[in-house]
């Protein structure tokens, strides 16, 4: 190495301030080579891929399987009544796991590498990286999502079309594979809204999937009409519904309703989120 | 130029930085001296907007850090934590940085050459040394040519050819008419980086001076007489004008001596005249050196009082600083 000698091209030709870039532009590049360049967001999106296709597959073939054995004919009828949302929510269920870490992670290690400390020296004013962050992750995911969403629908239906028919253009079926890509977007930036608040990635991952799996799970233990109205508010209960062809007698709230609920939600944790970022010391 | 008035930071009860007010101006290194905890970091923290002081402003060439369009193009800045994701190559760390200043890629390139790190450019920053890690973060600090930059203990880690390395890049900068502020907590150092010291103490400013300065406000010269004929020698001392105090001012890292009846410590007479004395009155003399103060003393003596952890002890020498040598950094020194 020349390290003793000064060096020449400090001032090179590429630093000078000549060609302007739209600024947001550049941080959206930024923060899109933030998300690739890192192994675990790119390993945890591929286990996402996989885990919910995977396990719609999987499940699916297992049923369609044991279609004819006795004592599985309960099953059967609530499969044969909604065919879409058993093909969606089986996979979905561990599948929407992988996003819920992903959305945390995205945050958290900038905290736990420090790396924070220089997005925020190249971002002084600091809501500007947050906003790319949201964007380009919201773009990453809608991609994705939709696509696994329609890649374990078909692969869904192929597999249980001996027993049972469902398609596209039957009422609500499109709506809610859309929906299913949908919610799952909106949860990944839910998570990366818990996330900037919390900072800590244990923390927060507990946090994320104690508000998606075990508070509907306590909720439900409410008596009455009371614990009925407070679970169908919950973020996830409500937005569960955008990928649900059949609507139940007892739903209080229409699925794009129940979406815009989660969306709600979303957006006050990613404001708390935006708030404290400013806010705090990094 | 950076400047900051009134600076002044709080932890919960602790004060990090009291009400501190410096200028540093470019075309020199700057450099930004005090113990452990004197708040050196907190202070550049402060400067960049990583923090918010509770009352007082830090500038860079009159504006905010905060209201800099591409900040990195102005100030770059090496933050003595890590601040690279330890999963991320360092030629992706560097890429993001220049994509949010409107950088080109080959920008990138270009640093990573002049650090040395060309070669591991692909590589996970987490399996960096500590060494590797200052070069990514000083590749990162000169990624937009920044006419002012912050460097929180830059040495640190790096091997002997690299602490000349940084400088030599320092002073080459420093020469554009840059400016620098480089903090540390090895005086030795100090003394032979940079024209100009800000030296604090429990967040407050203890001295703003050039480097020559402060170490001739510290120690004064003296010398060290070992005779078996104290007395004697004190005498004739005094009679020719020096000033003789019994015993060792104790020089920095000196194990305290059993038999000091035998030490004479002289000022204001040089040794070779002491040494003439001696003979012309055939006194024996078992030793006789000069004592040159050190930026180390001078900054020991400045400190003393406003030691974070109180480690005031008889050694003097802090722990770890093992390059002490005062002739040497007077030499270095002069020849700055």
């Amino acid at each position: 190495m020349t390290t003793a000698s000064p060096p020449a091209q400090l001032g090179g030709a590429s630093a000078a301030p000549a060609r302007r870039r739209a600024r947001f532009g550049g941080l959206l590049l930024a923060e899109w080579t933030k998300i690739r360049s890192v192994r675990s967001t790119v390993w945890t999106l591929i286990l996402f891929v996989v885990l919910t296709v995977g396990l719609t597959a999987g499940l699916t073939a297992l049923i369609v399987g044991s279609w004819n054995r006795p004592g599985s004919g309960n099953g059967h009828v609530q499969i044969i009544e909604d065919p879409v949302g058993f093909i969606l929510g089986a996979g979905l269920g561990i599948g929407q796991l992988t996003i819920c870490v992903l959305g945390v992670l995205l945050i958290t290690t900038e905290y736990s590498t420090g790396v924070i400390r220089a997005s925020l020296l190249a971002v002084p004013r600091r809501l500007p990286m947050l906003a790319a962050k949201i964007t380009v992750f919201a773009a990453m995911l809608i991609v994705l999502a939709e696509a696994v969403a329609f890649g374990s629908f078909f692969v869904g239906t192929a597999l249980l079309h001996s027993k049972v028919a469902v398609s596209l253009g039957e009422p609500g079926v499109s709506r809610a594979v859309v929906g299913a890509g949908l919610y799952l977007t909106v949860l990944g930036l839910f998570a990366l809204g818990i996330g900037g608040l919390i900072r800590h990635t244990a923390g927060a991952i507990a946090a994320v999937i104690g508000v998606v799996l075990v508070v509907p799970i306590l909720t439900s233990f409410l008596p009455g009409n009371l614990g009925h109205h407070i679970n169908a508010y919950l973020p996830e209960q409500a937005g569960s519904l955008a990928y649900e062809a059949h609507r139940s007698a007892s739903q209080l709230l229409s699925p794009w309703q129940g979406f815009g609920v989660f969306c709600l939600w979303t957006a006050v944790l990613l404001g708390g989120a935006a708030f404290l970022l400013v806010r705090r010391d990094a | 130029m950076i400047e900051v008035r009134g600076l002044t930071k709080r932890f919960g009860s602790k004060l990090a930085v009291d009400d501190l007010t410096f200028s540093v101006e470019p075309g020199r290194v700057t450099g930004f001296l005090g113990p452990n905890g004197a708040g050196k970091s907190t202070t550049m923290r402060l400067i960049l907007g990583l923090d918010r002081p509770q009352s007082g402003t830090a500038t860079i060439d009159g504006r905010f850090y905060r209201d800099l369009a591409d900040p990195l193009r102005t100030v770059g800045a090496l933050l003595e934590a890590k601040s690279v994701h330890t999963g991320r190559s360092a030629r992706n760390h560097l890429l993001f940085l220049a994509q949010t200043q409107g950088l080109p890629a080959r920008r990138v390139d270009e640093l990573l050459d002049l650090v040395g790190l060309t070669d591991v450019a692909a590589k996970r920053a987490g399996g960096f040394s500590l060494g590797m890690s200052q070069r990514l973060g000083i590749a990162a600090a000169l990624l937009g040519d920044p006419r002012v930059l912050l460097l929180d203990e830059p040495v640190n880690g790096l091997d002997p050819e690299g602490v000349l390395w940084i400088r030599n890049l320092m002073k080459h900068l420093a020469g554009q008419g840059r400016t620098i502020l480089v903090s540390s907590h090895l005086m030795n150092e100090m003394a032979v980086t940079a024209d100009h010291l800000i030296v604090i103490g429990r967040g407050r400013l203890i001295a703003a001076a050039s480097t020559a300065d402060v170490i001739g406000r510290g120690t004064e010269k003296s010398v060290r007489v070992r005779t078996p004929d104290a007395a004697r020698l004190a005498e004739l001392i005094s009679a020719d004008g020096g000033q003789v105090t019994a015993g060792s001012a104790q020089g920095p890292g000196e194990p305290v001596s059993a038999d000091s009846a035998d030490l004479l410590t002289v000022t204001g007479m040089e040794s070779a005249r002491i040494g003439e004395l001696a003979a012309a009155s055939s006194v024996v003399l078992h030793e006789l050196t000069p004592q040159l103060a050190s930026l180390e003393e001078a900054f020991m003596e400045l400190t003393a009082g406003s030691l974070e952890f109180g480690v005031r002890s008889a050694g003097g020498s802090p722990a770890g600083d093992g390059l002490h040598n005062p002739d040497a950094v007077r030499a270095e020194n002069r020849s700055a």
